[in-house]
């Protein structure tokens, strides 16, 4: 296939950034579109340009490092993530525009990284359970019935990545925060801190610059883990019964 | 040149036989008394005194994230780094099939000593008796630790915790949480790590790559590192340096290893004199998804929980390979491992899995693009279980098989060739996982001590948090109790000597303007290395590939093109780096796997066959751990040799049949 790509270039987080243009052909239908953007690296270098800089590690979709905005589609047009999205799903002549995630919450870094540090910042301020190495009861000491631990699995599945920021028209961070939240809300050992948890994650998200959920959908289309929608009702729930605590 | 060398003359061509090591740490006595002696032994920091030590810790994967989280519990001031923008996406969140310990909750007869003698036997008698066994006592606190943390482990109906089998062995002793037991295992570390960095016991540095070990009077005292976003050099000290920096399997170039994975935080060190254990181990994984054409970046694995379910098999006559796999009658069908290994079946170790298939193929009778595949075919267990079954088990690993061959493995037999995916080699260390430089302590993948010549499934997972929940926190009190060693200044001429060696380096990168890319080094440098030190070694191979390998690295130097500049986000920069440090690895490997002239485990010498072609073992002459001091650019490596002595197990040739 022969492909017109617009790709956003920008030096550093301090300068502005503009789309430009590449043509890159000889595209197979069994690359990944990321071995395809290493195609266009290599030949950019070949040709003494700078290559473009795009983030990726497991290339496996589970590690949460890669992520394009490409043709207005977080992580594109398949549910999946962008390095596990191959180039099937296009075809010869497409244009296609490439853009990092754009949120005020993810500042750019250059052309298509960002940070998303603020992802971290919510899980300090309460995603964890609190248990010190050394000072756990033996695993079976807790039964955890198998639906429950199936809802706390389907939670936990979120790989970080920040396509339901991406994705939402007001760049909120809440199936990120309702998906740690359920996770850990559904186990026994997550009781304890369930209410300051919640409390404290939602202020650091509303602190970090992210948006308010106002329940389009769109985040849980775009996850490539397939987080459902419920899991902010669930944070709200949550979020209702810790105030109702007096938290 | 293609003589064949035989042992000597290749011993007075490539390296210097040097004095014999020992593991001086390890207690001796009855084994299961060893490591609870070693830890009443070892010194105790007193609590208000852990706040005054600091303690580096390069990577945070299973092994590092456990223990910044548990040195920072504890008390002390610790420095973490990866190069990643965030410590949860270490490459450990990748591991598929499981975690192994002898909790025996299945009653099926396992123990410590089971699951001990099982990764002896596993790792084909190359490992020390006494750290194995301490992973097997531990392993049992590490599935407490996990599910206190909230790691969302398989559960039955009742609520008790699901086990799986895994190749290699005969008991259910594998925890898993579907296919993405790392990711939840790694989670759980991430979140305990994260706890402590807003508690101020952990600073993390996240996006920032080690490129030098600072070395003061001997010591290991500190570490420069670049900030890969601004690219400033910066100088970090402490009291002691951990490495946590994973596995070097992509020296390959292609691997299951994620992208980024390389070996410069162990081979900078290497470089200061911490000796590197066995280099030449690794294990080529028999389940992944075999390469579609030369765009391939990485290779996918498909998790050996498959092998449960699934049945390998290839046509019985070359001639069936090209025809749709569900019209070849089940007569004409050839499941070579339930008929060489009957005992095991498909459930063999996977260095055995990986050779069969490699057999299979040399054969003319492998499947797919170039003949190199197998089928692994899951027809019988969707008709015995149901598909519903088969996908709530596999459904994952079934997806991402779909998404990159576009084929539907629930109605067509998925195809498989086996790809580099683990390193048991990497950094030398004692019982106290501390390297050959006093201060700097090895954990997780980038050590070498557990696996012996071949790794058994799910026990990396253990090995790794063993090391960072249980065993380093234990270890590393007994060195620091000593500390706080003096301050060092940064102006100190052994730092400023490191950061401008960094800082040249980099340069240098930059000046040279040649005509190639340094992928297009990556990939030469990986086809050498699967060609002539891969599934197959042989002398003649090695010694060509050592000759190779010295003119490709002499060309990198030359004529590498690294563009862009050094105070900014340059990704071709990161990669020359590594690379660089790959090519020297990757001669050393040769050289390593040249000397050892005996097949074991993952080191498959075609010189050292039994009379059936089986790998053949030479415990008179090799039951060493060989353990490389480096030589300097130009010169040769040291041969430091490390003697086995099995004392519970003995020693016996490996059968599966
Ligand atoms: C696809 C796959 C599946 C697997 N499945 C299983 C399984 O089911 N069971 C099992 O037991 N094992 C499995 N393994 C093996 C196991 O996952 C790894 O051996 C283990 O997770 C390694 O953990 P680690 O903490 O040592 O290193 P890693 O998780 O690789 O972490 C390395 C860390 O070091 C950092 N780092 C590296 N170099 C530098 C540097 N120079 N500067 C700064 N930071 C650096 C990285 O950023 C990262 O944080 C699998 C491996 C793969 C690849």
């Amino acid at each position: 296939m022969k492909l017109t790509l617009n790709i956003w270039r920008q030096e550093s987080q301090s300068t502005t950034g503009a789309m430009k243009n590449y043509v890159i052909d000889n595209v197979s239908e069994d690359m990944s579109f990321l071995e395809m953007l290493d195609v266009l690296n290599e030949e950019l270098i070949e040709k003494g340009e700078d290559p473009v800089a795009f983030d990726s590690d497991c290339r496996e979709g589970i590690c949460g490092m890669c992520g394009l905005v490409i043709n207005g589609q977080a992580h594109g047009p398949e549910v999946t993530t962008t390095c596990q999205l191959h180039m099937r799903s296009f075809k010869d002549g497409d244009e296609i525009t490439i853009e990092p995630w754009r949120a005020e919450a993810f500042p750019v870094l250059k052309d298509l990284c960002t940070n998303r540090e603020s992802l971290d910042r919510i899980i300090q301020a309460g995603g964890y359970i609190s248990a010190n190495t050394g000072a756990a009861p033996d695993a079976h000491a807790n039964l955890v019935p198998k639906d429950n631990a199936d809802r706390a699995f389907m939670g936990a599945e979120c790989i970080g990545c920040g396509a339901c920021v991406a994705a939402c028209p007001n760049a909120s961070g809440m199936l990120f925060m309702g998906a740690k939240i359920t996770h850990l809300g559904e186990l026994p050992q997550g009781q304890p801190e369930r209410d300051a948890r919640v409390v404290s994650m939602v202020d650091q998200h509303d602190a970090e610059g992210f948006g308010g959920c106002t329940n389009l959908g769109e985040c849980s289309r775009a996850c490539p883990k397939g987080i459902p929608l419920n899991v902010i009702s669930q944070m709200n729930r949550d979020l209702l019964r810790a105030k109702s605590h007096g938290k | 040149m293609t003589d064949t060398l035989s042992g000597t003359e290749a011993d007075t061509k490539f390296y210097t036989q040097g004095e014999p090591i020992a593991d001086a740490a390890a207690p001796g006595g009855p084994i299961e008394d060893r490591w609870p002696t070693r830890k009443f032994e070892a010194k105790l920091v007193n609590p208000a005194n852990r706040r005054k030590l600091s303690v580096i810790i390069v990577g945070t994967g299973l092994a590092g994230a456990s223990a910044a989280a548990t040195m920072g519990e504890a008390g002390y001031h610790v420095k973490s780094f990866c190069y990643q923008d965030s410590p949860r996406r270490a490459h450990s969140i990748a591991a598929q099939g499981g975690i192994n310990a002898s909790k025996n909750y299945k009653g099926d007869g396992d123990s410590d000593f089971r699951l001990f003698y099982d990764t002896v036997k596993g790792g084909d008698y190359r490992s020390r008796e006494s750290n194995v066994y301490r992973l097997a006592e531990v392993s049992k606190s590490i599935i407490d630790q996990c599910v206190a943390q909230g790691v969302p482990f398989a559960r039955e109906y009742g609520g008790l915790l699901d086990n799986r089998s895994f190749g290699g062995v005969q008991v259910s002793r594998t925890f898993y949480a579907r296919g993405q037991t790392g990711q939840q295992l790694l989670i759980g570390a991430y979140q305990a790590l994260e706890r402590q960095i807003a508690a101020g016991t952990v600073e993390m540095h996240t996006r920032h790559e080690m490129l030098e070990l600072v070395m003061v009077e001997g010591k290991a005292r500190g570490i420069i590192v670049r900030d890969m976003v601004t690219g400033e050099i910066e100088t970090h000290m402490a009291d002691t340096v951990v490495l946590a920096s994973g596995g070097y399997g992509n020296v390959f170039y292609l691997s299951t290893n994620a992208m980024g994975c390389n070996v410069t935080a162990t081979w900078r060190a290497h470089r200061k004199g911490a000796h590197f254990a066995n280099p030449c181990y690794t294990q080529i994984h028999p389940t992944c998804i075999p390469v579609s054409g030369d765009h391939q970046s990485k290779l996918t694995l498909m998790s050996e929980s498959l092998r449960n379910d699934g049945r390998i098999w290839v046509p019985k006559d070359e001639a069936d390979c090209g025809k749709d796999p569900r019209d070849i009658p089940e007569p004409d069908r050839d499941y070579y491992l339930e008929r060489i290994y009957p005992a095991f079946g498909n459930l063999v170790p996977r260095d055995i899995a990986s050779r069969a298939a490699k057999n299979v193929c040399d054969e003319g009778r492998g499947v797919g693009p170039g003949g190199l595949g197998v089928y692994l075919d899951f027809a019988d267990a969707i008709e015995r279980l149901g598909e519903d079954s088969v996908r709530s088990k596999y459904g994952n690993l079934f997806d991402i098989y779909e998404r990159i061959t576009g084929e539907n493995p629930y109605q067509v037999p998925m195809r498989i060739y086996p790809a580099v995916h683990y390193t048991m080699g990497g950094l030398w260390v004692d019982y106290d996982l501390q390297s050959s430089i006093p201060g700097l302590f090895v954990i997780g993948e980038a050590n070498f001590s557990d696996h012996g010549a071949n790794r058994l499934g799910a026990s990396a997972l253990m090995q790794g948090l063993a090391d960072g929940y249980f065993v380093l926190p234990n270890t590393i009190r007994n060195y620091l109790a000593d500390g706080p060693f003096d301050k060092i200044d940064e102006n100190d001429p052994a730092v400023v000597e490191a950061r401008e060696s960094v800082e040249n380096r980099i340069k240098h990168f930059l000046e040279i303007n040649g005509t190639r890319t340094v992928d297009s080094y990556h990939k030469a440098l990986g086809k050498i290395m699967w060609d002539k030190c891969g599934m197959e070694r042989t002398a003649e191979g090695l010694t060509e590939a050592i000759g190779e390998i010295k003119d490709l690295k002499a060309d990198f130097w030359q004529n590498v093109r690294v563009l862009g500049t050094a105070d900014s986000l340059n990704q071709s920069l990161e990669k020359a780096g590594r690379v660089a440090d790959l090519l020297e690895l990757g001669e050393l490997m040769c050289i390593d796997a040249l000397h050892r002239n005996e097949s074991c485990g993952g080191h498959f010498r075609a010189e050292s066959v039994t009379e059936d072609g089986e790998a053949l073992r030479d415990d008179e002459n090799f039951a060493y751990v060989a353990a490389w001091e480096f030589g300097g650019d130009d010169g040769q490596p040291t041969l430091h040799k490390e003697d086995l002595n099995y004392e519970f197990i003995e020693l016996k040739q490996r059968s599966y049949k």
